[in-house]
């Protein structure tokens, strides 16, 4: 077990309700898991929290089976490798020097990066596909390049397990897939992957199990066909939904316009791929 | 970072502080200035070893530590207008100060501390009015409340200078003004004492600054203790700032200017620029002093008048680049 939650409650300072009413989760290695759910529904408090970077009000929250409290930044950092929903890109900053920065966790602070500091540089700027960027200033980087940088810095840190957040609510189709297909990928490598997206049918297609967030609890939890049933998700997002199935068994969701009916849209076959 | 840098600054070095050892009431060729460096009974000897010799190296020691406190500010700030006089920290080094000489407690010890109590009360200050609630601090506030604690800082400084006598008042107001006129060999001392430890502190948190640049939240996932860094940072640049003050008055546009240039010219990662905004900001001081007290020669402008006059355009040229 990589990252577990169990029963953690979160209220912020002068809120009236919990911002998390005792949400229990496991990520385990090489697999990914999606949280999932409308906006405001605790998906980032939880993120936080499992990062032990939020004071808890109950509950606990263990990395590596060892209480998230007592690990210092840099040993979490030696652990965990997070991309952030947003992050500017500093200027005068190579791509180079931004994914060192992904080794600083594992530097003392007088040492300088070690032949084998900057093999893992190499090893991350390979394994997310811009090594043809090495040279270029970050603030130059497209939306999607910078994402990759981000996730190569993240890869740089030689993690047991990545927590990406929103990863692709700025990409277009392109390079929201390359991002995924990587994420895909490094489960192989054997990396435990926490996703946390609004991208429902991307979840459905990539991950392992889903987590639904609403209101900071857990609604629903587990494979994604379990989680994405029509009634639970109309009620959660609070906009109906016709739930269909891709050729490849993953649940589709779709959402109605005002006036279409869920029963005639539930069902609708697949444009099953052109087959030669 | 671009190979020759580091070269073309220590050549920048040598020379500002050859310039500056041949400025001053009497013009010394550099020959004389090298002589009188290497043979204490060589005829120049007197003026460059006694009186010149001290000047420059506080300005030097001054200049870098100036720049080496803005080029960290700007980290924290994460905004490269910050430095110790938009913060705030200078307005309360230099009252501090100024408190020390109106209570008669003047000397190279007293006068600092009390600059340095000054400077962590003005920071407190400001964390705590840019921190309401509990909140992470918001650059834009963090800068708004340093203006207005500045502001507030100069009004008791003038309304304590208004109520003292006259003797009090010029030397305190020679003294505001920013100069290295009363610089000698003790003042240097009790400079280095009190900016050394500080140097090397933000030197090795350098890394931590360099994370600290990209936001506090994926500093924190890069491995950074974000708040410690910056508890530390902030004191280490109160330190720096109060010895500054103490030393020459309060001198402007020096943190602003010259980590920035580095920055851009060199390299934006801290193990780094800060040693090279150290020796960049003590060339640009000494020039600067030696330009003080030649230009309208036999009167010397405070040097804080000639890094406004220098700076301000340099910086206006960086910060067109930055937008082309």
């Amino acid at each position: 077990m990589i990252l577990e939650s169990m029963g953690v409650v979160v209220r912020y300072p002068g809120a009236a309700d919990d911002a998390l009413g005792g949400v229990s989760f496991t990520l385990r290695a090489g697999e990914i898991v999606s949280v999932v759910g409308p906006n405001g529904g605790g998906k980032s408090t939880l993120l936080r929290a499992l990062l032990g970077a939020q004071s808890l009000r109950a509950g606990t929250v263990r990395l590596m089976d060892r209480d998230i409290t007592t690990w210092s930044r840099a040993e979490v950092a030696q652990q965990v490798g997070v991309v952030v929903q947003q992050e500017e890109p500093a200027p005068g900053l190579r791509v180079t020097e931004a994914v060192l920065f992904g080794r600083y966790a594992r530097l003392s602070p007088l040492a300088s990066p070690s032949a084998a500091d900057h093999a893992a540089v190499h090893r991350a700027l390979e394994r997310a596909d811009v090594v043809h960027l090495r040279d270029r200033f970050v603030t130059q980087l497209s939306g999607g390049e910078w994402q990759r940088v981000r996730l190569a810095r993240a890869l740089a840190q030689e993690p047991r397990a990545l927590v990406l957040d929103e990863p692709t609510s700025a990409l277009d189709v392109r390079h929201e897939m390359e991002l995924f297909e990587l994420v895909a990928a490094l489960r192989a490598d054997g990396l435990g992957c926490l996703v946390i997206t609004h991208r429902l049918n991307l979840a459905a297609r990539y991950a392992d199990r889903l987590v639904l967030l609403h209101r900071g609890r857990v609604v629903a939890e587990g494979t994604p066909t379990s989680v994405l049933v029509r009634q639970r998700l109309s009620e959660v997002f609070e906009w109906p939904v016709a739930v269909t199935t891709w050729c490849d068994g993953a649940p589709q969701v779709v959402p109605l316009r005002p006036g279409e009916e869920p029963q005639s849209s539930a069902h609708p076959r697949p444009q099953a791929p052109e087959s030669k | 970072m671009k190979p020759g840098a580091p070269v073309l600054l220590s050549v920048a070095v040598i020379g500002a502080v050859i310039v500056g050892l041949q400025s001053g009431a009497t013009w010394l060729a550099p020959s004389d200035v090298i002589a009188a460096l290497a043979d204490p009974m060589a005829p120049g000897a007197a003026i460059v070893r006694g009186l010149r010799l001290p000047r420059v190296l506080l300005a030097f020691l001054v200049g870098g530590s100036l720049a080496v406190t803005g080029a960290a500010l700007q980290a924290l700030v994460r905004n490269p207008l910050a430095d110790p006089y938009l913060l705030g920290i200078s307005g309360g080094a230099g009252l501090g100060a100024v408190i020390a000489m109106a209570l008669g407690s003047g000397g190279v010890f007293a006068v600092p501390l009390a600059a340095f109590a000054g400077a962590l009360i003005a920071v407190g200050l400001v964390y705590r009015l840019s921190a309401v609630g509990g909140r992470p601090l918001d650059t834009n506030v963090l800068l708004l409340a340093g203006v207005v604690i500045g502001a507030f800082t100069g009004a008791v400084m003038s309304g304590i200078l208004a109520v003292s006598d006259a003797s009090q008042l010029r030397s305190a107001v020679n003294w505001l003004m920013g100069g290295f006129g009363s610089a000698g060999w003790s003042t240097v001392g009790a400079f280095t004492a009190y900016a050394v430890l500080p140097l090397a502190v933000l030197w090795s948190t350098g890394r931590a600054l360099d994370l600290l640049t990209l936001g506090d939240e994926p500093a924190m996932h890069l491995g950074a203790d974000v708040e410690r860094t910056k508890r530390i940072a902030y004191f280490c640049a109160s330190l720096l700032t109060a010895a500054s003050v103490a030393a020459c008055g309060i001198v402007g546009f020096v943190g602003l200017v010259v980590p920035h240039a580095i920055r851009r010219i060199a390299t934006p990662l801290h193990r780094e620029l800060l040693p090279m905004a150290f020796m960049a900001g003590g060339a640009f001081l000494v020039l600067a002093d030696a330009l003080a007290r030649t230009v309208v020669r036999p009167i010397e402008l405070p040097v804080g008048v000639v890094t406004a006059l220098v700076g301000v355009p340099v910086f206006a040229v960086l910060l067109r680049k930055t937008l082309r």
